[in-house]
């Protein structure tokens, strides 16, 4: 892989920091009166997911990180690895290990398309769609007539994740839910 | 691939430029001070260690010569000072390679200026008094912060005094970055850009005066109160951001001449490319130049945070990424 120079750094950049594979989401330029020039760098270390703060002096450089964002759609689970099919007609599919899968395991559906993180070819996260819609699997009975704002009540969803929701949804409906917030949205 | 051809600044934003800047002159113009068109080219450039010069390649009567794009117009302004043209005031385009940043851009325009006769204490004055004709609100008092004081409150440590190890360490913890290779300065300006610089010009106008001597540049050196040798410059930082650096000028020859020979002997020992140094400056300070003071301002940051704008570009026609 290239090498990247502070001058280069830019939000998206992929780079690899202390051996991990980071993704470079801000990088301010800092020169003091009559100092040296400084770039101050936020990565976000994409096998962990923190972020870091760095510090570099103008001019050095890091190697540049061989990932990619591919959309895949989920297929199924058997029991120790997720699988995912390239969504580029190539048939193509990737195991993906819990550990890499993370939180985004409470949104998985079917045939849904989802963003994976490869790093060398192996998938290193999963990024849910923005919106998804999923069935409603248990909750507690609607209240009829009650459409109104205010109350709300946990609903389990088809994939595992448990949703705040207003009190008039009932089992068997399918919600529109936001998976950046884990939010209600609306009733799909 | 559609291309945007779009101003970075707004049109409306460009007319509150051009007022502000027609202020600016106003302001010097009823204090008698001149206004005056230096060369962007010049035959030397800046050894300044951390500034990066531009040149070119320049066709003239002595055949093909390497001409500098000034980073300030200092040198030629201080040559009109010791050919005796009294207060004088420049609004300069001036180049600055690889500095791009929400507050900088490789070309940018600085307003300069130099008062023959002035102490450190007048032209502080001058100056915040402009920045403060220039804001729409007023920006709180105007406070005199010693440099020594300042590490000594956010960092608890005595930037003159401390152990170079005990000031590589904090500058390592708070850059996030190895410092063992650092020299004293290094250390102490990452301190000051990501420490102090932050909490600097919240609540009022905040001037930064006693820099350590070693960061003098073309300022004169005296003693403070504790007897340590520090520079006679000050910065003014308004919400974080340096907005001017002043000096009580140099105007020794000999000294000058040693000070460029000492930052290109430094450019060598780290690999920069050296710079040819302004033999007319020398020539012109052996002459003689009046003493005084003088102080450079980024315009464009000074109308940036005069609109309440998030960078400069906002504030350009066309900052450097689309220029």
């Amino acid at each position: 892989m290239a090498n990247y120079s502070t001058n280069e750094f830019k939000a998206g950049l992929k780079v690899m920091l202390d051996g991990d594979p980071c993704n470079i989401v801000e990088n301010e330029f800092v020169k003091p009166g009559k100092g040296q020039a400084f770039s101050r760098v936020k990565l976000r270390n994409l096998i962990t997911g923190r972020v870091w703060e760095r510090t570099f002096k103008s001019g050095e450089s890091l190697e540049g990180a061989d990932v990619m964002d591919l959309e895949m759609e989920y297929l199924y689970n058997d029991g120790e690895m997720w699988h995912f099919m390239k969504t580029d007609g190539s048939f193509e599919q990737y195991a993906v290990d819990k550990k890499a899968l993370g939180d985004t395991e409470k949104w998985l559906k079917e045939q849904v398309a989802y963003t994976v993180t490869l790093w060398n070819d192996n998938a290193i996260s999963v990024t849910p769609p923005n919106f998804i819609e999923l069935e409603v699997v248990e909750t507690d009975p609607g209240l009829k007539g009650d459409t109104a704002q205010g109350g709300s009540k946990p609903a389990t969803l088809s994939s595992g994740a448990v949703v705040r929701v207003p009190l008039f949804i009932n089992q068997g409906e399918v919600l529109k839910v936001d998976t950046r917030s884990g939010e209600y949205v609306s009733r799909a | 691939m559609t291309i945007d051809w779009h101003p970075t600044a707004s049109v409306e934003t460009l007319r509150e430029r051009a007022q502000l800047l027609g202020e600016v002159r106003t302001f010097f113009a009823e204090r008698g001070v001149l206004e005056v068109e230096t060369p962007i080219l010049g035959h030397g450039g800046s050894t300044d260690v951390h500034l990066d010069s531009l040149s070119c390649d320049a066709l003239t009567p002595a055949g093909r010569e390497r001409l500098w794009l000034q980073t300030s117009p200092e040198f030629h302004m201080k040559r009109l000072l010791a050919a005796g043209s009294g207060p004088i005031f420049q609004l300069a385009r001036s180049f600055r390679d690889g500095e791009v940043g929400g507050r900088h851009n490789i070309e940018f325009t600085m307003l300069e200026w130099y008062r023959p006769g002035f102490n450190l204490e007048e032209l502080i004055g001058e100056t915040t008094a402009l920045i403060r004709a220039l804001l729409p609100h007023d920006p709180g008092p105007t406070r005199r912060r010693r440099y020594r004081e300042l590490f000594e409150q956010h960092l608890s440590i005595d930037p003159f005094q401390a152990p170079l190890t005990t000031l590589r360490e904090r500058a390592a913890r708070h850059g996030g970055m190895a410092m063992d290779d650092s020299a004293r300065d290094d250390c102490l300006d990452l301190l000051m850009s990501h420490v102090i610089e932050p909490q600097l010009g919240i609540d009022g106008l905040d001037v930064v005066i006693e820099y350590p001597a070693s960061q003098a540049a073309l300022a004169r050196r005296h003693r403070d109160a504790q007897g340590e040798w520090v520079a006679s410059r000050f910065e003014i930082y308004l919400r974080g951001t340096e907005l001017a650096n002043g000096y009580d000028e140099l105007t020794d020859a000999d000294e000058q001449a040693a000070r460029f020979a000492a930052d290109n002997a430094e450019r060598e020992r780290i690999g920069k490319p050296l710079v040819a140094y302004d033999k007319h400056l020398v020539a012109a300070l052996c002459a003689g130049m009046p003493q005084g003071c003088g102080v450079a301002l980024g315009v464009d940051r000074l109308i940036q945070l005069a609109l309440d704008k998030h960078s400069v570009a906002e504030v350009m026609a066309f900052a450097t990424p689309v220029c």
